[in-house]
């Protein structure tokens, strides 16, 4: 295609694609370097000698893997009575976020009840409440009720529904033909049976992140276990953890094995369902959906 | 007689039946609306609205748990400005954290998801990689950062040595505290950058052919085009950040020593020192009056917020049919 006039190979459009594909390219590599390097540094921490930790410059990669690193430090503590706790808990939560939200968001989205609208302005509204303003009466009410210490205050909030998920499964739902409602209502099916028999089929990828997201919140839950749990044997792995750091302080080859141990269920859960996550989170913005 | 009777009476109460049926049907939406949302309103009585009001009420007591609730008028107020020396600390580092953490975040977030918008080979593989951190949090995380952040030994200054800078003692440094939880914080900006990575991808490239044939350059095409179109997204994205900014509280209770808010109090944010005063010394009272003065606070700033964001968010008709078919009562 080339005439007498033709530009130089370098001013061409599909040079100058190429040379700004390769920069970013590069960019976008060196960038990863960046975001994974802290991920190797726990990594190889976790498996260095203590006196490897405390040499001067650091070291990369370990001279010696202590593998048994890990063993060692899970027998520090009773890790496997708090993971225990901790996969129980999330998976409560989890159930619980699951069904009551979404319930909840199907009467949002598709009944058509008096006060509809108003009461989800208020459902919004409660997002922008800083937590920390209800921490104190909430701590006082679940003391009276004789829930301290028990994983109540942990679990049950998660069965009357969460602000943020109620509106991301409702933008999901929304999506979904209202015709597929009216017809089963002319079939004669009322609303539990069109929200457990089509909703709750349909909105499997909303779902799915809902308890994602709320399994990870449950799992990663510092704050929670703290106010509310005071017996060794309930802790669960944040608070587990936090503890072990005031024991074991200088013992950072534990530290990060045990660190590593934490995140891992969380990394695993993120591969597995990645594309959940990241259009959970697309739905979330409320451009898509 | 008694026969006509009845029969009559069964008349009317089979009409009563279908006209109460008839009746119903907007009955029935409205009970199946309220049965579905019950948990939602229960939660939202006992655990959102009844505790703001008891927490109003208590702000104006001495309660501390075990005493009596005695009126006490404004004192509690009184005391954080004129007694209580750390609460104008913890008030300061917040404002700090915020100031800096909801800019940095924001303006990296829109740059990230600019640079993973471009067709580049293996570009999905980059959005998980980038996005990785900021799903992970908790404990682990901020014990690997104090790991990170150790002034010989760690990985921040052993990199900073690499180009012949020495770094700071960071979380030994109460100068450089709060900009090490800055420097955490960054890390885990994929979070907001998928949100711009969405709206980016809702923007016409019409328009930026449109653009190209005017001979806009790069920097011109991103100012004029790109920023006014995800507007909307990072309006959203500065109000939720600012909240979430106000609230940190779990980073400076782990990352220094009994949640005490490190050297020089640097790290006592507003959060960790109403839960001091909450959970430690039992000083509900005082706590309450703390948590409203906040709430106070980010109302006003989310309203200040709102009314700007008018200004400079702007609303393409095609973003603004899709939002409210999306959103509806937005």
């Amino acid at each position: 295609m080339r005439t007498a006039a033709a530009p130089k190979f370098y001013e061409t459009k599909k040079f100058k694609d190429n040379l700004k594909q390769t920069i970013i390219f590069i960019v976008l590599l060196a960038g990863s370097v960046l975001v994974l390097s802290p991920l190797w540094w726990m990594i190889s921490t976790s498996l260095k000698s203590p006196a490897e930790i405390a040499q001067y410059p650091p070291t990369f990669v370990p001279k010696e893997f202590h593998f048994s690193n890990y063993v060692e430090a899970w027998k520090t503590a009773p890790f496997t009575r708090w993971a225990m706790n901790t996969l129980f808990i999330a998976l409560c939560g989890m159930a619980g976020s699951v069904l009551v939200n979404s319930l909840v968001a199907y009467a949002f989205a598709k009944i058509r009840f008096k006060g509809r609208n108003a009461l989800f302005i208020v459902v919004l509204s409660t997002m922008l409440i800083p937590g920390f303003v209800t921490m104190v009466p909430q701590y006082i009410l679940f003391s009276k009720l004789g829930w301290v210490n028990t994983y109540l205050p942990l679990i049950v909030p998660a069965f009357l529904g969460s602000a943020f998920f109620i509106f991301l499964l409702r933008q999901f739902m929304m999506s979904i033909p209202n015709e597929l409602i009216e017809a089963a209502v002319l079939d004669g099916a009322n609303h539990l049976q069109i929200w457990w028999h089509i909703m709750l089929p349909l909105t499997k990828p909303a779902l799915i992140t809902v308890a994602i997201f709320s399994f990870n919140g449950a799992w990663n839950d510092l704050l929670g276990p703290l106010l509310y749990i005071n017996d060794e044997s309930l802790y669960t792995l944040q608070i587990g953890l936090q503890t072990f750091k005031g024991t074991v302080q200088t013992q950072w080859h534990y530290l990060m094995a045990m660190s590593v141990m934490v995140l891992l269920p969380v990394v695993l859960l993120f591969f597995f369902f990645q594309k959940h996550f990241i259009e959970g989170s697309n739905i979330a913005s409320g451009t898509k959906g | 007689m008694i026969q006509r009777l009845l029969a009559g009476e069964r008349v009317l109460r089979k009409k009563e039946k279908t006209s109460r049926r008839r009746m119903s049907r907007q009955t029935r939406e409205n009970i199946f609306g309220y049965l579905f949302i019950s948990p939602w309103i229960i939660g939202f009585l006992g655990l959102t609205l009844g505790p703001l009001l008891f927490s109003l009420f208590a702000s104006f007591t001495d309660y501390n748990i075990t005493s009596r609730m005695n009126f006490i008028g404004l004192d509690n107020f009184k005391r954080m400005f004129t007694i209580d020396d750390l609460f104008k600390t913890s008030l300061w580092n917040t404002l700090y954290y915020v100031l800096f953490s909801v800019p940095l975040t924001t303006a990296g977030a829109i740059f990230l998801s600019v640079l993973l918008n471009q067709k580049v080979r293996g570009m999905k593989f980059f959005r998980t990689l980038y996005y990785l951190p900021a799903i992970l949090s908790g404990v682990a995380v901020y014990f690997l950062w104090m790991q990170l952040l150790s002034p010989s030994t760690g990985l921040v200054n052993t990199f900073l040595a690499w180009i012949g800078i020495e770094g700071p003692a960071w979380l030994f440094d109460p100068e450089w505290t709060k900009p090490a939880l800055l420097l955490m914080k960054m890390w885990s900006v994929g979070g907001g950058m998928l949100l711009y990575l969405a709206s980016l991808q809702g923007v016409s490239a019409s328009l930026y052919e449109a653009a190209d044939l005017d001979g806009a350059g790069v920097m011109q095409k991103f100012f004029y085009i790109t920023l006014p179109m995800i507007s909307p997204i990072i309006f959203f994205d500065v109000l939720t950040s600012t909240i979430g900014a106000f609230q940190i509280f779990q980073e400076a209770y782990v990352m220094t020593e009994n949640g005490s808010g490190g050297p020089g109090n640097s790290l006592l944010f507003y959060n960790l020192h109403m839960w001091n005063n909450a959970f430690e010394v039992f000083d509900m009272g005082y706590a309450s009056a703390m948590a409203w003065l906040l709430f106070i606070v980010v109302m006003v700033l989310t309203i200040i917020n709102m009314k700007l964001g008018k200004k400079w968010v702007h609303y393409e008709g095609e973003i603004i049919n899709e939002n409210c078919r999306s959103t509806e009562v937005l």
